[in-house]
């Protein structure tokens, strides 16, 4: 049985918001929809998270978020630009506001931590010594200060997820979309991590996680976006024995 | 310190063999390039040394041949628009066919005819039909030749080369671009995570082309290298082997400064089409990214 609907979410105001969804649906090719009739804006320096079952759409609502595809209906705005409108040339300047966390890291094999994580700083034009002051100084807070030179096969899990965070917020992004950011770390570094991501909020960062972390989840308490079957409905209540 | 290329195309083995594409096009570049400018210069320096000239050839029959020379040579001064006259010892005729006929004994009796250099005054110009007949009255069986058939014949020869050298200029081109375009798309198609990746991290088209383009000129920069060597090795051994063949059979043109520019252009301009091609191929595939 398909789960209720909620109403046209507005999580802020739409003619200001960094990113407004509306009525947005998508499938791949002759599929059925994997995202139906989603609508929702985010304001400036929100925070919220992305919950729902696998296969509820996360990925593809977050794809549909950093640009990675194009809705199959509907509007996708974007720090006021309506995407499908917006000349291609300039949708590189819009895809540099954001910061991603891949669920998969996605980090450059044959480049070191130090040049991973450097990126978005050199894609942006940062001059190169301001550029590694920089990133040493953000490696050296989430702990990989000893891993300036390491390749990301020695890094174990938790280190790579570590580097893909930092690559993610190096720029100071306007919109940080994380998939499951914290899943391959220790609960200390998890919420050394979430720290990471509320201070960055703070200094106006407006921030989405995709999790299935029930318990980070409630202790931050920021607003939820649950999915399931592919819209987005009212959240779930937490599942007795979660606040752990 | 150089920053490595963000994308690791030594994992691309189709780009493996760009260098030595670009090495074999610069090599078949060079060495028909510089066989048309050969040809060319051969060419030029014939006409250069017969044009505003003619040969009279008298046939040698024996006692009268000397008094025929003598008035053939006076009607020669006479005529208006001849500059010199000279005529060849019997020795200067026999060494002009011996590339071709080997050395001739006196006791052969060959019936080599007598030959009649004659140089004409700047700007002159005789008709050898009208003249022949002039001279045909003291010496029957003269022959004038002002080499305007031969030479026409070795001009549309030489033309000809310089044509198919062109061609075969074009088709390696024509080759190595299809092999960037294949080359390209293959490190595309291998290197897509790393591609994508950098496109939603909100690098341009021209950011991420521009990595295969210097991939390309690295590469083709090293075969052009290669290719150069290669070509300059073969050359000389080509020319090694055309002086023990006689210079008089096949005069050896001096390589020109022009000539030397055209053929130092070869290498410049193959890795200059392999860039090109290079940036233009990622840049149209990269434009299907959203």
């Amino acid at each position: 049985m398909p789960a209720p609907t909620a109403p046209a979410l507005s999580v802020g105001d739409g003619a200001h918001s960094v990113l407004r969804f509306e009525n947005v649906g998508m499938r791949y090719g002759t599929g059925p929809e994997v995202l139906r009739d989603v609508s929702f804006a985010l304001t400036p320096g929100s925070f919220h998270f992305i919950t729902g079952a696998s296969g509820a759409g996360k990925s593809t609502l977050l794809r549909l978020m950093y640009l990675a595809q194009r809705p199959t209906r509907g509007l996708v705005h974007l720090f006021g630009h309506d995407v499908a409108l917006t000349p291609r040339r300039r949708l590189p300047a819009l895809r540099r506001m954001i910061g991603v966390v891949f669920q998969d890291f996605r980090l450059i094999d044959h480049l070191s931590t130090l040049d991973n994580v450097a990126l978005p700083l050199r894609l942006s034009g940062g001059r190169p010594d301001e550029i590694d002051r920089h990133v040493r100084e953000l490696l050296a807070w989430v702990g990989l200060g000893d891993h300036l030179n390491a390749r990301p096969e020695t890094l174990s899990g938790g280190q790579q997820q570590r580097v893909a965070i930092a690559r993610a917020v190096i720029a100071r992004p306007n919109l940080l979309l994380a998939d499951e950011p914290t899943g391959n770390v220790d609960d200390r570094m998890a919420m050394r991590l979430m720290h990471l991501f509320v201070e960055l909020n703070r200094m106006g960062t407006t921030v989405v996680i995709a999790s299935h972390n029930e318990p980070l989840i409630r202790r931050f308490g920021f607003p939820v976006l649950h999915l399931a079957h592919g819209q987005i409905v009212a959240a779930p209540p937490p599942v007795d024995g979660d606040a752990s | 310190m150089r920053r490595r290329p963000d994308i690791h195309f030594e994992d691309d083995l189709s780009s493996r063999f760009l260098p030595a594409i670009v090495a074999l096009m610069v090599f078949l570049g060079l060495l028909g390039g510089a066989a048309a400018l050969a040809v060319g210069g051969i060419v030029a320096t014939w006409d250069t040394d017969l044009v505003g000239r003619l040969t009279v050839q008298v046939p040698d029959d024996g006692a009268v041949t000397a008094q025929r020379l003598q008035r053939v040579e006076q009607i020669l001064r006479a005529t208006p628009g001849v500059a010199a006259v000279r005529t060849l010892t019997p020795a200067d005729t026999q060494a002009l066919v011996e590339p071709w006929l080997g050395k001739i004994s006196p006791e052969a009796g060959l019936p080599l005819p007598r030959v009649v250099d004659v140089e004409l005054a700047p700007g002159a110009a005789i008709d050898p039909g009208a003249l022949a007949a002039r001279l045909a009255g003291d010496a029957p069986g003269v022959v004038v030749d002002d080499h305007h058939d031969w030479l026409g014949r070795l001009v549309a020869l030489a033309r000809t080369i310089e044509a198919v050298a062109v061609i075969v200029l074009a088709l390696i081109a024509s080759t190595a671009v299809a092999t960037v375009v294949f080359a390209t798309r293959s490190g595309l198609a291998v290197h897509a995570p790393t591609v994508e990746l950098l496109h939603l991290m909100g690098a341009t088209d021209g950011y991420v082309a521009g990595q295969f383009q210097r991939h390309a000129m690295r590469s083709g920069a090293i075969g052009a290298a290669i290719g150069t060597l290669l070509s300059l090795l073969a050359l000389a051994a080509l020319v090694a082997a055309a002086w023990r063949l006689e210079a008089a059979f096949l005069p050896l043109p001096g390589i020109g400064l022009r000539a030397a520019v055209l053929l130092a252009a070869v290498p410049v301009v193959a890795v200059l089409i392999v860039m090109v091609t290079a940036r233009a191929t990622a840049l149209r595939a990269l434009a299907h990214l959203p």
